[in-house]
């Protein structure tokens, strides 16, 4: 009942403030003043609505968390669908193969000879999803803060345009070489930072990404300066002419394996000894140190193996769209990659996925709502971060298979 | 110090005039300590003595002002490990807990023992990445040696839970349960029953003892509750003010007037 009235009172008010601006409107041509009662309704029948659904959303975590917190053991709480996908191969395989089988259909199926339109946003996608992947290895998995991400992506785009065009290397070789070049500098980055922590981590990493920006911009002798680096080769196919819906169709079959190797990779590292380092460095150093691992090689891994993918991703990128500048390496992309990683569940590979997708696909596909879409996008964010902390798809907890049958009979556990 | 020549076993540790001064502040004095095989020496005082000092020292998280710290291996090497990293102090065999409990929350029980085995084992990027025999190898020998650990300690059951929803007591076994899994030949617990009750203190008791009787492990702990130090130690050291008051046997050390007024004297009257 309460929640009636407040939501009423809500309404009343978002009524009372909108009026100037929702209901009255000057018409200066006949000169009159229009007085629009129904925008009025409108305006608290859409406050009423929202305020109710935030107390009742609000209401609903509370109590969850009530209940979370009056068992004894939380861990009874029904399985979310991730922990229930991880816990069954059966099931997580079929999911994979459909997810596979619909990846590998897609392009065919969206695109006409004429119009790729789709295939060439997906492409933008997926590349996207190799850096969150990546972003996810640094940030999420070893838990350093990195905002100047986009700068090894730079690094990879850079790499292959410059050897493109200067000594006339073909994509699969510049592919590789992307990546360690995005390393190097990932360890470059990794060396000075190997002390510091949190807020001083993020700036640093943040003055990494401008110091790069402001080079490509400037030093434009090499790297062509704001005007950036045009012409650049697609990936060829065994020398054969392709089209351009079939270069398209080509590039994302191209990163669609990056994706898939990522995944894998990512998946193997985040179970192994490495990634349990990685995981034990972000919840707690000083003990992660004094369990015998040594920081400086773990952290530098960890950057190194994030700049990785952002190398490649950034030859893909420069070969995908024939040119580069340095506007598409700003700090908002950074942010963008970094706002993947927290959306999606740090740590998470399934969770980053789907936020990298969204973040990229949606604002694509709200053109119609140009003007709205960034305003959408930032209530999206706040509505995740009061709902959703953990990210969309909480990160799961691995499930060791082991011997119970006592080894040494006498002692054990009580 | 006196009593050091009536204590049998090889000699493990060997600190001798370990000072860390902190700007003005001198936290630890001087103080020299060894500690035997198969023993279990407590290091005592009121807060505020420089204890934990001591221990962040030895572990090598400070790096102290002056003084050496020797440990004497299997193999009968003597290395001094003043100023090592951490992580090369644990991989030598020295591992340790904290007085405020540092474990990984985020991640299960058994992981969190797993992260003892990280030094034991050395699967890399590319082992793990391929999927190597050696990765599969060492993943398989984690699991289990952990896994024993964990029924060492009691926490065998909930060997899947986050470590953080674990009781407070269970969170302290827990941390001796991982630094049991680097294969230490000398343990170091801080305050291991801080914020215990009476019947876990007395567990904690038996489970101390029983990891140096088979783990065949030394141990050095810190501790408040005189009732378990008193119990359980065979060799005890006695710090005020960053200095070192006393060290004996604890008969010797309920005696020693010294002791009794900094310290014990006072936990009577209280």
């Amino acid at each position: 009942m309460s929640h009636l009235k407040r939501s009423l009172g809500i309404g009343l008010w978002f009524m009372f403030l909108t009026l100037p601006l929702m209901v009255v409107r000057v018409n200066t041509v006949s000169r009159e003043v229009e007085w629009r009662w129904s925008n009025l309704v409108w305006v608290g029948i859409c406050a009423f609505a929202i305020a109710w659904f935030w107390q009742f959303s609000i209401e609903r975590r509370a109590a969850q968390r009530a209940k979370v917190a009056a068992e004894p053991h939380p861990e009874k709480d029904r399985p979310s669908l991730a922990q229930r996908l991880a816990d069954d191969p059966v099931l997580s395989r079929r999911v994979l193969l459909a997810a596979a089988l619909i990846a590998l259909i897609f392009p065919w199926a969206v695109s006409t000879t004429q119009n790729f339109y789709h295939v060439n946003v997906m492409v933008s996608a997926l590349i996207f999803v190799v850096l969150g992947l990546g972003l996810n290895i640094t940030v999420g998995l070893a838990g350093l803060l990195d905002l100047g991400y986009i700068a090894f992506f730079a690094v990879g785009a850079y790499t292959y345009a410059l050897l493109a065009k200067g000594f006339g290397l073909g994509f699969w070789m510049c592919l590789p070489l992307g990546g360690v070049m995005g390393m190097l500098f990932g360890v470059v980055l990794g060396f000075p930072i190997l002390r510091l922590r949190g807020d001083y981590l993020a700036i640093v990493t943040l003055g990494f990404g401008s110091i790069t920006k402001i080079v490509l911009e400037n030093w434009d002798t090499v790297f062509g300066g704001a005007a950036g680096i045009a012409g650049i080769p697609r990936p060829d196919f065994f020398g054969l002419p392709l089209d351009g819906r079939e270069k398209s169709i080509y590039t994302y079959y191209i990163v669609l394996a990056l994706v898939a190797v990522t995944i894998f990779v990512t998946n193997r590292l985040k179970n192994s000894r490495v990634g349990r380092a990685w995981m034990a460095l972000r919840e707690d150093e000083i003990a992660c140190v004094a369990m015998g691992v040594d920081m400086a090689r773990t952290k530098l891994s960890a950057y190194a193996l994030g700049a990785f993918w952002a190398g490649l991703a950034g030859v893909i990128f420069a070969a995908h769209n024939n040119f580069i500048n340095p506007d598409s390496f700003t700090f908002m992309d950074s942010a963008m990659v970094l706002a993947m990683v927290v959306l999606g569940g740090m740590g998470s590979i399934l969770g980053v996925i789907i936020a990298s997708l969204a973040l990229k696909l949606l604002p694509e596909y709200l053109r119609a709502f140009a003007e709205y879409r960034m305003l959408v996008f930032g209530a999206v964010m706040v509505l995740m971060m009061i709902f959703r902390p953990q990210g969309l798809i909480n990160n799961m907890r691995r499930k060791y298979e082991y011997d119970t049958a006592d080894v040494e009979s006498n002692d054990g556990g009580k | 110090m006196a009593a050091s020549s009536t204590r049998g076993g090889k000699k493990l540790l060997e600190v001798s005039g370990l000072t860390m001064d902190f700007g003005g502040l001198r936290a630890v004095d001087n103080v020299g300590l060894d500690i035997h095989a198969g023993e279990i020496v407590a290091l005592i005082g009121p807060n505020g003595a420089g204890k934990t000092t001591f221990f962040n020292c030895v572990t090598g998280i400070y790096t102290p002002t002056t003084g050496d710290v020797r440990i004497h291996t299997a193999d009968g090497a003597t290395r001094r490990i003043n100023g090592m990293k951490p992580n090369r102090i644990t991989g030598l065999g020295m591992a340790r807990t904290f007085q405020n409990i540092r474990l990984f929350p985020a991640m299960t029980v058994l992981e969190n023992v797993m992260i003892g085995r990280h030094c034991r084992t050395g699967t890399t990027i590319l082992d793990a990445i391929l999927g190597t025999s050696r990765s599969a190898r060492e993943e398989r020998e984690s699991i289990d040696t952990s896994y024993q650990l964990l029924k060492k300690v009691g926490l065998a059951d909930v060997a899947d839970e986050y470590s953080r929803n674990l009781s407070y007591g269970a969170q302290r076994r827990l941390e001796i349960a991982r630094a049991l899994a680097t294969e230490p030949f000398l343990l170091l617990l801080d305050e291991p029953a801080a914020g215990m009750n009476p019947q876990e203190t007395h567990e904690l008791d038996e489970l101390i003892t029983r990891i140096r009787d088979e783990e065949n492990v030394a141990i050095l702990l810190i501790e408040h509750d005189m009732k378990l130090v008193m119990n359980i130690s065979d060799h005890i050291c006695v710090m005020e003010y960053g200095k070192e008051i006393a060290q004996g046997t604890p008969k010797e050390i309920k005696e020693n007037p010294k002791v009794i007024e900094a310290y014990l004297g006072e936990e009577a009257h209280a």
